[in-house]
């Protein structure tokens, strides 16, 4: 037996979208936690972070997945997730759900603790500096709002790109803007959520990039979903593929 | 001023529709944006600052009836008069007393927002006095018989082709063929007719930013000067502000001077801050024979104790709307009341109520970049998802909304009947998905597909994929 046991125990999050959606941003992050010196696993309890729910008001059916969620990764020296938005959902909104309530805030507070967005986890507390994947190319990285405001993320995906001999982030204009996805606002608002990732999407193609990257699948599945509407051939794909060097996937949306 | 807040939709459709709106923002999008990070940039303690404003705020409406009485005295004993009105018709009455006793015909107005919630143009123009607005943008939209689409820029919605046209139209009497294609010559010309009216004006009418209790003051910021002549020339000055715009001290209200332009328009300072404490006093050159304050409250004392008091430290800035992805695709107007963006968002439905002002709320993707740059700290988006909390508890969502979240929040609730659904339901998804792996049209996506296609599912999800790999791994193992 090698020293596994030694290393820290990861508790992969993989959201809700990775996991219905692109199940290759779940192993791209398994990769990457291991190459960081980490053992993961998948506690098969996990749904989704609550945030439908939560931010449609709904706090009672929010508070009952977070128990769930609490429970199933308390064995966990870290719990990490490739999403900003669902990191910071678990991380900073948790605690407030259970404040004032004796027998789970304690609980809540130590869960968020050990909380991490995936790059945030690889670079801040792990100290990655580099990553083995081959070339990306051209590529352009939008930065998801929750990721950037609520967690600070913002060079660290840079500088693992960076890392990566051969690619060239090409910085789009407004990168920091947000995309107009909002979880549900999309479908609620879907002429004013268009507005806004038309605009996101002429960034986009005014960088020049190849590739559009980010950290999170909500804002790239709607990103992606309106490239291809307009026939962009910019391709999407998830910033952990492209670090874990797992493209042979198709991009999000297919190709061409 | 009609409410159409429940149309927000629509509103939102026709202003992505209106061309000229359109273009009209982008200047919202380029000019606020970089102004304000270049002041914020070059003032290493600006964060610093913004702290220390919030706790002025805090400390000032924890203590908000000690202030506020503290205030009146010193206003009385400087020879103005307080009056408190409860409600906005209250106030309207009050303005109405105070133009009546002193035979007023005419009434300038400096900028205020307050004015526009009580609707007191319609009012006094009702009552066969004649208000003139004397801000440039309130001005151009009065000509339009238009209300404000942003809370510091009132007319950032018409376009100078528009304000050119207006003029044309109002200003017969000019020559017709003068030169107005440049912002100065329209300045130049709305200077000129305005010069006049001040001093026709009997009373004039302002807002304030701040209104100082140590001293009795009331203080307004411009860029134009036509708030130091409304309240300097006529005979009677009337300040008409809502509570939380008092602080203790000069010294806090200076504090939060300094973060307030900044985060505006982007200016060290505005070009005019003016104090004005009670009437003309003996040996003054100039000044109103009469100071009156009417102190507004209308809904805002019961936010007082609740989770959206902090709301009451907004100073108005704009900087949020500035910053809002919402705002800058469909403008103000179709908020639908006098108060847009996130700002509106959260004091919307506490002065109008929810049931009417619940899109407002839901309206925003939590990107959060308004509380990212608001100069008070208010969570913004935290109080928008209040308001969610409390349309759901009252039940004031639509029927399909409810019922698609109960349904996803069930299975949601229960992983092993999520992942039961899952593991069926993804891989027929993803079948379907096809060659393309996404969809231009899928039932009950349409909110989604109409504008965008959906990147289709792979054909297992990474739990039932994951899941394989151990069984395989184990299997190895023994
Ligand atoms: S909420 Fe903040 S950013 Fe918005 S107007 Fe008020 S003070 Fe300014």
């Amino acid at each position: 037996m090698n020293a596994t046991s030694d290393r820290p125990k990861v508790g992969l999050f993989v959201t809700c979208l990775v996991d219905l959606f692109r199940p290759v941003v779940g192993f791209a992050a398994v990769k990457l936690i291991e190459d960081a010196g980490c053992q993961v696993d998948v506690p098969m309890a996990q749904t989704c972070c609550g945030q439908p729910a939560y931010n449609s008001g709904d706090r009672a059916d929010t508070r009952a997945i977070a128990e769930n969620t609490i429970r199933a990764f308390e064995g966990f020296d870290y719990v990490v997730a490739p999403s900003g938005s669902c990191a910071g959902m678990l991380k900073k909104h948790y605690p407030a759900l259970f404040k004032g309530d004796p027998a789970w805030e304690a609980r809540a507070k130590a869960f968020s603790a050990k909380v991490h967005e995936l790059v945030s986890f690889l670079v801040d507390v792990r100290g990655m500096d580099r990553v083995t994947a081959a070339n990306a190319g051209a590529v352009t990285y939008h930065d998801s709002c929750s990721g950037l405001r609520e967690l600070g993320i913002k060079g660290q995906p840079r500088a693992l790109l960076s890392s990566m001999a051969g690619t060239e982030i090409r910085e789009m204009r407004d990168p920091d803007v947000c995309c107009g996805f909002g979880g549900t606002f999309c479908v609620k608002y879907p002429d004013i959520s268009n507005a806004t990732v038309e605009q996101k999407t002429g960034c986009i193609e005014a960088s020049g990039a190849k590739t559009l990257l980010a950290g999170d699948l909500g804002c790239l599945m709607n990103m992606a979903g309106k490239l291809k509407r307009q026939g962009s051939r910019v391709e999407a794909r998830h910033v952990a593929e492209v670090l874990a060097g797992m493209t042979d996937t198709a991009p999000i949306g297919g190709k061409g | 001023m009609q409410i159409t807040s429940p149309a927000f939709k629509q509103n939102a459709r026709h202003a992505l529709d209106d061309a000229q709106l359109q273009k009209a923002l982008g200047n919202v999008r380029g000019g606020f944006i970089d102004k304000r990070q270049k002041a914020v940039d070059a003032l290493p303690e600006f964060d610093a600052l913004r702290d220390s404003a919030r706790d002025i705020k805090n400390h000032t409406l924890e203590n908000l009836d000690l202030y506020l009485e503290a205030y009146e005295k010193q206003v009385t004993a400087a020879g103005g008069h307080v009056h408190w009105a409860e409600t906005a018709a209250d106030a309207r009455r009050i303005v109405l007393d105070i133009c009546r006793m002193t035979n007023a015909r005419t009434v300038t107005k400096g900028k205020s927002m307050i004015t526009e919630e009580i609707e007191l143009n319609d009012f006094l123009e009702a009552a066969g006095i004649q208000p003139i607005e004397t801000d440039l943008g309130e001005y151009i939209i009065q000509l339009r018989g238009e209300h404000p689409s942003h809370i510091i820029a009132p007319a950032v919605h018409v376009n100078k082709e528009q304000v050119e046209a207006d003029f044309r139209r109002v200003h017969n009497h000019l020559a017709p063929d003068r030169d107005l294609t440049e912002p100065e010559t329209l300045l130049d010309e709305a200077r000129r007719i305005l010069r006049a009216k001040y001093f026709e004006a009997d009373v004039g009418i302002t807002g304030a930013n701040f209104l100082v209790a140590e001293t009795g003051s009331s203080i307004i910021v411009t860029n134009e000067g036509n708030g130091d002549l409304t309240q300097l020339l006529p005979r009677v000055h009337v300040v008409l502000a809502s509570i939380e715009k008092i602080v203790p001290t000069l010294n806090d209200a200076s504090q939060i001077l300094r973060v307030l332009a900044r985060s505006a328009t982007g200016q060290d300072m505005s070009v005019y801050t003016t104090l004005s404490t009670g009437p003309k006093r003996n040996g003054d050159p100039d000044g109103p024979e009469q100071y009156h304050v009417i102190l507004l409250d209308n809904g805002r004392s019961s936010m007082l104790g609740t989770e959206f008091q902090e709301m009451l430290r907004c100073i108005r800035c704009g900087a949020c709307m500035n910053h809002c992805p919402v705002y800058h695709a469909i403008g103000g107007h179709a908020y639908g009341w006098v108060y847009p963006g996130p700002m509106g968002a959260v004091l919307t439905p506490a002065l109008i109520g929810i049931d009417k002002g619940g899109h407002l709320p839901n309206a925003s993707t939590f990107c959060g970049r308004c509380e990212a740059v608001c100069p008070m700290k208010i969570p913004l988006p935290k109080m928008m998802r209040h308001w969610r909390e409390k349309e759901f508890e009252r039940g004031l969502n639509p029927a399909t909304q409810r019922y698609g979240l109960g349904i996803w929040a069930w299975f949601a609730r229960r992983p092993w009947a999520y992942n039961l659904a899952t593991s069926l339901g993804i891989p027929v998804l993803g079948m379907l998905g096809g060659r393309n792996r996404r969809f231009s049209w899928l039932p009950l996506a349409g909110g989604w597909t109409r504008h965008r296609d959906l990147p289709a599912p792979d054909s297992r999800t990474f739990r039932q994929q994951w899941r394989e790999r151990d069984a395989i791994k184990q299997g190895a193992l023994s």
